[in-house]
């Protein structure tokens, strides 16, 4: 507890100097199929309580601007673990990288080179980063959630 | 703590696109991707960060809190027979061995329970499984002595993700058992941990500390061995011509009888050591010389040949003899 009050320490004189502070919470969920008593199956997204690999995820990115000035130029990144292979976002403008962060498209428009060195187009798995980049600045007291698809591998 | 909630992504206005910015979090491990998925007891970690831009014009790095989720085991196991086909047996033989691979198609190290099962319908007859030996030299052949025998609960093969184990099933054939019929033995494997219907969770019991889970191999395989009985059987059938000295047919004292034996071998399988043995009749002399085995000469004297006349007897000796073959032995009396 100790450490806590002394990190807290650190870290408030910061926070008070950027004026418009923004926060970003993670969340991971995975998606289950339920059987239904009409014998049909309902997808839900549940607590990770067991996990085992080809579950599919669903991660969940909040954000909001509790601070007092807009944010401009606002961009999240996600690097994607490195058990779980992308399956895709639903958001229209989510682009990813597939080599480490250093070039950055939508996943139709990325190569990936072999190890013969030729070319092939990326796949999903193939995903290192998802990233979102907003258009406008996030206003005062604005918020929204961002969110990718993963399978554990 | 079993929250179900169905998300709504809410809509967020994206359009042009911002180059730049620090990816910060680390990726915590770098799993190799492996045919049965990442290791149990992996954490997969999870930490998002936001960069903007505040009024003043600085650049502000924010970062997510971190979550981590501990990959749980899942149990899987396949049993595949090794055997190219059936195994063939004769009646009543022992140590009569099957094989099978054993392979941990999950993601935890895990142990497996062995059983044979003898007890099936639609065979010929039921084998009685003696023992089960582990392949310990990995040689993949049975080597009796030096592949470690089996024992229920004291040395329940222990084996990584992907990785397999041969077992050898040994067992005894029915003596009863006749040619051509097949019977049939099981091998199962069970995960120690558990097994059942594909979902069921041993909490806090999966490799790497997490849970572990039934995979949808119901943790336990098994797969189907057969005997089939390769048996032979002989008979012998003997016929005589007479030839007398007047240059007919009569059974007249001087008239020289020919002897033919003939040892027809039946069955898929093979008879060793078979000899076809005659003494001479009475009121009858031994013609010399006459013994043929094969339609070639084989000498009266108790040798290095196939064959002898001793004891007033004519003894012929074939070796092992395959089904479906026969062997032919002829010789000469002379009537007192």
């Amino acid at each position: 507890m100790k450490f806590l009050i002394a990190l807290v320490a650190l870290i408030a004189p910061v926070a008070a100097y950027a004026a418009n502070d923004v926060a970003l919470t993670s969340a991971v969920f995975v998606e289950k199929s339920v059987p239904q008593a009409d014998g049909k199956t309902r997808l839900v997204l549940e607590e990770p309580r067991v996990v085992v690999p080809g579950d599919k995820l669903v991660f969940v990115l909040a954000y909001r601007n509790q601070g007092a000035k807009p944010a401009t130029d606002f961009v999240v990144t996600n690097p994607m673990p490195g058990a779980v292979a992308f399956q895709g976002s639903p958001d229209a403008g989510a682009i990813v990288s597939v080599d480490g962060g250093r070039s950055w498209g939508t996943l139709a428009a990325l190569k990936v080179r072999k190890a013969d060195g030729s070319v092939r187009s990326a796949y999903p798995e193939d995903v290192t980063h998802v990233r979102w980049a907003m258009k406008s600045p996030i206003p005062v007291g604005a918020a929204g959630k961002l969110s990718f698809r993963g399978v554990v591998r | 703590m079993r929250m179900s909630s169905s998300w709504s992504i809410l809509n967020v206005t994206l359009g042009r696109i911002a180059p730049l910015v620090v990816a910060s979090a680390t990726i915590m491990f770098a799993q190799p991707a492996k045919a049965v998925g990442t290791a149990a007891g992996t954490t997969i970690s999870n930490t998002a960060t936001a960069t903007y831009t505040d009024p003043g014009g600085n650049p502000v790095n924010v970062p997510s809190n971190q979550v981590n989720i501990r990959v749980d085991e899942i149990l899987n196991v396949t049993v595949v027979s090794a055997d190219p086909g059936d195994v063939a047996a004769t009646p009543g033989s022992t140590n009569q061995v099957l094989s099978f691979n054993v392979t941990n198609t999950g993601n935890g190290s895990e142990a497996f329970r062995l059983a044979p099962i003898n007890a099936i319908g639609g065979d010929a007859f039921d084998p009685t499984t003696t023992s089960l030996v582990i392949d310990t030299n990995g040689n993949g052949v049975y080597d009796a002595g030096v592949d470690t025998v089996y024992n229920a609960g004291s040395n329940d093969p222990v084996l990584a993700p992907d990785t397999s184990v041969k077992i050898f099933v040994l067992s005894t054939i029915p003596a009863g058992a006749t040619d051509g019929q097949r019977g049939q033995t099981d091998l199962t494997a069970t995960a120690v941990t558990g097994s059942g219907t594909p979902g069921t969770v041993f909490a806090g019991q999966g490799a790497g500390g997490g849970d572990a889970v039934v995979g949808a191999t119901t943790a336990a395989g098994r797969d189907k061995g057969f005997y089939v009985v390769s048996a032979a059987t002989v008979s012998f059938a003997k016929s005589a011509t007479v030839l007398d000295q007047f240059g007919g047919t009569k059974a007249v004292p001087g008239a020289t009888i020919t002897y033919t034996l003939v040892a027809t071998v039946s069955g898929s399988g093979s008879l060793a050591n078979l000899a076809a043995g005659d003494p001479i009749p009475a009121n009858t002399t031994y013609v010399p010389g006459s013994i043929t085995s094969q339609a070639a000469p084989i000498t009266d004297a108790t040798d290095a040949d196939t064959g002898e006349f001793a004891a007033n007897r004519v003894t012929v000796r074939f070796g092992t003899v395959a089904g479906g073959q026969t062997r032919t032995v002829t010789f000469k009396v002379r009537i007192n």
